[in-house]
């Protein structure tokens, strides 16, 4: 008897990913401790192992000998599936990811149209978890996140239009090999196509972390408004997988903007193109939202709708047009 | 209007940058912070500690005369000295100086009233302990133990 190879590839592809993720979620939070400290002046984690780097490990084990317990009142059924309505779409993003030009476990047709429908299904976890943890800090943060994630879809999908009018198709395979060769082929530098794609590529990230729900728009988690927002009824590793979620959330922001603008596992010289210039390239990104996030403080809640409607969504539409406009002249 | 409005987006986009930058400057230099259970940082010489006693810089010893005028001085009640007349001296010599910090409060009266500069504040912060009879410091043999 001899098993079938897709069964391989699906068994490969989970525990590959899953470990990929908690591996990420485990040391970006170090990352971040890490970051966050020396941007402040001090060294953060230092005592668990070298480093530190041993502090994930302790923090889990940590998290894992807490008691699960439901709040009162809470819906038995939503309580307990929202951490993983937050895990699973982001898992499922990382089907049709090309880490390298032979490393990814699905080339779906229309992966970019896939991630971004998996991204707007996350926030339902957000969503369901404040509602059945029955917390009225909860349900506030859910309210904000609802409408956040509204108001950044807009300017993201617009966004995502005017990348796909110039790479003309939603393969991410095939978005990266038009990228091949040296760092002018990337798409964030083909001017010639349409000289906004910076902006279009700043109108993508700040998008990516409102989506992520990153600092300075992390409104799910307004500590010192909100005590700890969705997560305030969530004890032990409920709380850690909302944690790993997150984190999965902005590894797959990191990995959609590499390969969107990036050249994805391309060299900036062309030489050598391979898994590590991805993983380079995906957590710089990673590095700089972090930074962003240690730079900057919370913004308001009418600030952060404001930024939407009244800039990103506007300048969105005229890169959009300004973008076909060049596109049907040159 | 409309210019204004997009004159306030340029140049708040242009602020964030500028802010990314103090912090990426901040991030490459040296932390400041001490790692104090492992580190310790100077005192001030003006801290105002428990007292201890001044040696004499020729002979090591204590400057002090057992002349009790700081045992009088002292509020609190505190300070317990005794000292000995030794044979062919025409001065006393001390040999027990104690001090009950329990009940001190570092007023400072005792160091005034000393005529010889015997006594002065110490640097000494790190003074936790779990035991009462911890804090009933000899300060004669403090003295010689700095002295080694």
């Amino acid at each position: 008897m001899s098993i079938h190879p897709e069964v391989i590839r699906l068994l490969l592809f989970m525990v590959g990913v899953i470990a990929f993720i908690a591996l990420n979620a485990a040391y970006l939070v170090w990352v971040e401790r890490k970051v966050a400290a020396h941007i402040q002046r001090r060294i953060g984690p230092k005592d668990v192992g070298p480093c530190g780097l041993l502090q994930p490990l302790a923090d889990g084990i940590k998290l894992m000998s807490k008691q699960l317990f439901a709040p009162d009142g809470a819906d038995p059924i939503l309580y307990r599936l929202a951490p993983v309505m937050i895990l699973v779409p982001a898992v499922m993003s990382f089907v049709t990811i090309p880490f390298s030009e032979s490393l990814a476990a699905r080339n779906i047709n229309l992966g970019l149209l896939m991630i971004f429908a998996f991204a707007s299904v996350g926030f339902f976890g957000v969503l369901l978890g404040a509602w059945g943890s029955r917390n009225k800090y909860a349900i506030i943060a859910a309210a904000r996140v609802v409408s956040q994630n509204v108001a950044y879809e807009i300017p993201l999908l617009i966004t995502l239009v005017t990348v796909i009018m110039v790479t003309s198709t939603m393969n991410l395979h095939e978005i990266v090999l038009q990228q091949t060769g040296g760092f002018w082929n990337w798409n964030i530098f083909q001017l010639h196509a349409s000289p906004l794609m910076p902006v279009s590529f700043l109108i993508f990230f700040i998008c990516i972390l409102a989506e992520t729900n990153r600092a300075p728009f992390d409104m799910a988690e307004a500590e010192s408004e909100l005590v700890a927002g969705v997560m305030t009824e969530y004890p032990g590793m409920g709380f850690g997988v909302f944690f790993m979620g997150e984190y999965a959330n902005i590894v797959i922001g990191a990995c959609v903007s590499t390969i969107l603008f990036f050249g994805g596992w391309n060299c900036p010289l062309g030489l050598f193109p391979g898994v590590h210039w991805f993983l380079i390239k995906m957590y710089l990104l990673i590095f700089i939202v972090i930074w962003i996030r240690w730079t900057f403080p919370r913004t308001t809640f009418y600030g952060l709708l404001n930024l939407s409607w009244k800039v990103l969504i506007p300048v969105a539409f005229v890169n959009l047009i300004l973008t076909s406009a060049f596109l049907k002249v040159f | 209007m409309m210019i204004s409005h997009l004159k306030e987006v340029l140049n708040g986009t242009w602020s964030l940058f500028v802010g990314m930058g103090i912090t990426i400057r901040f991030f490459f230099k040296p932390v400041v912070t001490v790692q104090y259970p492992h580190e310790d940082t100077p005192m001030t010489p003006r801290f105002r500690g428990h007292i201890e006693l001044v040696a004499d810089e020729k002979t090591g010893l204590s400057k002090c005369v057992v002349c009790l005028m700081c045992q009088r001085t002292c509020p609190s009640v505190c300070i317990s000295i005794t000292g000995e007349k030794p044979e062919g001296s025409k001065r006393k010599v001390l040999t027990k100086y104690t001090l009950d910090f329990t009940r001190c409060s570092l007023c400072g009266l005792c160091i005034e009233s000393c005529n010889f500069g015997a006594i002065t504040f110490s640097n000494d912060y790190n003074l936790a302990g779990t035991d009462k009879k911890a804090y009933i410091f000899d300060l004669k043999k403090r003295l010689e133990d700095s002295n080694k």
